[in-house]
C-alpha cells in the first residue's frame, strides 16, 4: 500500500479532527477530573487533600441512598422494559402491512422525544389528571404521586419504561423478523402451537438480543438525569435522587466540586465493570452456541 | 381450524389497537388540553375542550422564544452532526486501509472513551471549556463531536470492512488522491452507515438537556430544551400557556419522524445492533 502518494500525510490529516476533539472533550477533562477528586475545589480554589473525599463517600448517606434508588430503580426498569419490549416486539410482529407500521410507530414515538418533554407531560398527568381522577372516584390511590418518596419513585419507573420499551421493541423486532418464514410454515404444519412456537423458536432466536436490550437499558437507566430533574426534581427530601442527579447537586448547588469529581470517579468504575460483565458474557454466548 | 385462526386474529388487533390507543393517550390529553382555557383545564382535565381555544398557541410561541430555541437547537444539531460525520468517516477510513499497530491502538482508544459516563467528566469539561471561553454554541457543537465520534467511527469501521481496497487500488492506478477517492468513492458507499450515524446522534443532540444547560443556558443562546424548561418553570400555573408549548416541541420531532421512518428504523435497529 506504500505506492499511495503521501499516506503518511493523508494518515494524520484524517485523524486529526477526531483525536482532538476527543483529547479535548474527554481525555483532558478525564484526567484533570481524576486530578480534581483528590482535591478540595469549589470551582474557585483547590488544593491536594488526598483520599479525604473518597473516604467521605462511604458516610454520606445521601449519596449512598442515591446508589441504592438507582440500583433498584435499574434492575425494575430493566426486567419491565424488556419484558414489554419482547412483547411488543411479538405482537407487532403477528401483524401484518400498514397496521403493524402504525403500531411499531405508535410505540415508538415515546423514545423520539427527550426526556424533559416526556417529564413534563408526565409532572401534567401526576398533578392534574391523577388528582382530578382521584376527587373524581374518592380513591386515594390517585392522590400526589410526585409528593411522595414511593409513589415517585414508580412514577420515575412508568415513564422511564413508556420512553424505552419503543426502542427495546425495536431490537427485538430486527430478530425476529431473521426467523425464516419456512421454519415457521413446516413448525405450524407439524402442529406446533402457539406456546410452543414462543418458547422453542422464537425465544432461542431473540436470546442474543436480551444480551443487547439488557444493557441499554441499564446503561440508560444508570445516567437518567432528565426524567428524575422534571419529574419528582429528586424530592420529597432527596427520596428520589438519583445518581446522576446528586453528583451534579454536590457540584452545581453546593459547589462541592472535587468531591462530586470523586463520585464521577466512583461512577465510571460502576460503569466500567458493568461493561467489562456485558462484554465477558456475550463473549461467552458467543463461544457456547 | 380456520375459523379459530380468524377469532385469535381478531383478539389479538383488538388488544393492539386498545394498547396503542392507552399508549398514545398522555400525548393525546396533553393535545385537547392546548386548546382549553386556563379555568377549564383545572375543572375539566379528562374531557373535550367544551370550546376550542387557538389563543393558546401564539401566546406561548412568543412566552416560550420558540423560534429562537428551535433556531439554536437546529444550528447546534446540524452543525455538530454533520462534522461528526465527516470527522468520524475519515477517521475510520484511514483507520482501516493503514492497518497498523498503531491504528489498531487508535481504534481501541476509541472504544475505551465510550466507557467514560458524562458525570465523569462534566465538572472539568466546564472548566476547561471555560478557560477557552467557549461557553457558548461553538463549544457546545465541539463537545458534542467529542460526545458522538468514537461510537460514529466504529459504525464506520464496521461498514469499510465490507468495502473492498480493489476500489480503492483502481482509482489510485488511475491516478486519484486518498482525498479524492475517500470523498468521491468512498463516502458515497458509506451513505448506509452515514444515515444511522446521522439519526442516532441527531435524536441525542436535539433533545439532549443537561450539557446544553451547562454550557449554552442565557439569553439568546438557549436549545429548545432549555426554553421549554424555563418556560415550564415559570408557567406551572398557567397550564394552558405549559401544554401548547409540549406541543410546540413534539411537533416538529414527530413530523420529522413520520417522514423519514424507513430510515430511523433502519439507523435505530442498525445502530443498537452495532454498539
Amino acid at each position: 500500500m506504500n505506492h499511495y502518494k503521501n499516506m503518511k500525510k493523508t494518515y494524520w490529516l484524517f485523524l486529526a479532527p477526531v483525536l482532538i476533539t476527543l483529547l479535548l472533550v474527554i481525555v483532558l477533562p478525564f484526567i484533570y477530573g481524576i486530578y480534581t477528586s483528590f482535591t478540595n475545589s469549589n470551582g474557585l480554589t483547590m488544593s491536594f487533600i488526598g483520599l479525604t473525599n473518597y473516604k467521605e463517600l462511604f458516610s454520606d448517606q445521601r449519596f449512598l441512598e442515591s446508589i441504592n434508588i438507582t440500583f433498584w430503580f435499574s434492575i425494575i426498569s430493566v426486567l419491565l422494559v424488556n419484558i414489554i419490549g419482547l412483547a411488543f416486539g411479538l405482537l407487532v410482529t403477528s401483524i401484518k402491512g400498514k397496521f403493524a407500521t402504525f403500531l411499531r410507530t405508535t410505540f415508538f414515538i415515546p423514545n423520539l422525544i427527550g426526556g424533559v418533554i416526556l417529564g413534563f407531560i408526565w409532572q401534567f398527568i401526576f398533578i392534574q389528571a391523577f388528582s382530578a381522577i382521584g376527587s373524581a372516584t374518592g380513591i386515594s390511590f390517585f392522590d400526589n404521586w410526585l409528593a411522595t418518596s414511593v409513589s415517585g419513585f414508580w412514577a420515575l419507573v412508568i415513564v422511564f419504561v413508556w420512553q424505552m420499551s419503543g426502542y427495546v421493541m425495536l431490537i427485538y423486532i430486527s430478530f425476529l423478523t431473521s426467523i425464516s418464514q419456512s421454519v415457521i410454515d413446516s413448525a405450524k404444519m407439524d402442529g406446533v402451537n402457539a406456546w410452543q412456537m414462543f418458547w422453542y423458536i422464537k425465544f432461542p432466536t431473540v436470546a442474543p438480543a436480551f444480551t443487547i436490550s439488557l444493557f441499554l437499558t441499564l446503561t440508560n437507566a444508570f445516567r437518567l438525569y432528565d426524567l428524575n430533574l422534571t419529574l419528582t426534581n429528586g424530592g420529597p427530601f432527596g427520596s428520589t435522587e438519583m445518581l446522576a442527579m446528586n453528583i451534579y447537586n454536590t457540584a452545581f448547588q453546593e459547589y462541592s466540586q472535587g468531591y462530586a469529581q470523586t463520585k464521577g470517579v466512583l461512577f465510571f468504575i460502576i460503569v466500567t465493570i458493568v461493561t467489562v460483565l456485558q462484554l465477558y458474557l456475550s463473549r461467552k454466548r458467543e463461544m457456547d452456541v | 381450524m380456520k375459523k379459530q385462526l380468524d377469532f385469535n386474529k381478531v383478539l389479538i388487533i383488538i388488544l393492539a389497537i386498545v394498547l396503542s390507543l392507552s399508549w398514545l393517550y398522555p400525548f393525546f390529553l396533553i393535545f385537547i388540553n392546548s386548546f382549553k382555557t386556563r379555568t377549564e383545564i383545572l375543572s375539566n382535565v379528562i374531557g373535550i375542550p367544551e370550546e376550542i381555544t387557538l389563543a393558546n398557541y401564539p401566546n406561548s410561541f412568543t412566552a416560550m422564544n420558540y423560534l429562537s430555541g428551535f433556531g439554536n437547537s437546529l444550528i447546534i444539531t446540524v452543525a455538530s452532526v454533520g462534522l461528526t460525520v465527516l470527522f468520524s468517516a475519515m477517521a475510520a477510513y484511514v483507520l482501516h486501509r493503514r492497518n497498523t499497530k498503531l491504528s489498531t491502538f487508535i481504534y481501541y482508544f476509541c472504544g475505551v472513551t465510550m466507557l467514560i459516563p458524562f458525570q465523569a467528566i462534566m465538572i472539568p469539561l466546564i472548566n476547561v471549556f471555560g478557560q477557552l471561553n467557549l461557553l457558548n454554541r461553538t463549544g457546545l457543537t465541539i463537545m458534542n463531536i467529542g460526545f458522538s465520534v468514537s461510537l460514529s467511527v466504529y459504525l464506520y469501521y464496521g461498514a469499510m470492512r465490507s468495502i473492498s481496497t480493489d476500489l480503492d487500488d483502481a482509482a489510485n492506478i488511475d491516478g486519484a488522491s486518498r482525498i479524492d477517492i475517500f470523498f468521491r468513492i468512498i463516502l458515497p458507499i458509506l451513505k448506509p452507515t452515514t444515515v444511522t450515524v446521522i439519526i442516532l446522534n441527531g435524536m441525542k443532540i436535539w433533545n439532549d438537556y443537561l450539557l446544553p444547560s451547562l454550557v449554552v443556558n442565557q439569553e439568546g443562546m438557549r436549545t429548545l430544551p432549555l426554553e421549554l424548561y424555563s418556560f415550564f418553570g415559570e408557567f406551572t400555573t398557567q397550564w394552558e400557556l405549559a401544554l401548547t408549548g409540549l406541543i410546540l416541541a413534539i411537533i416538529p420531532v414527530v413530523l420529522l419522524f413520520i417522514s423519514l421512518q424507513k430510515y430511523f428504523i433502519a439507523g435505530l435497529s442498525e445502530g443498537s445492533l452495532k454498539m
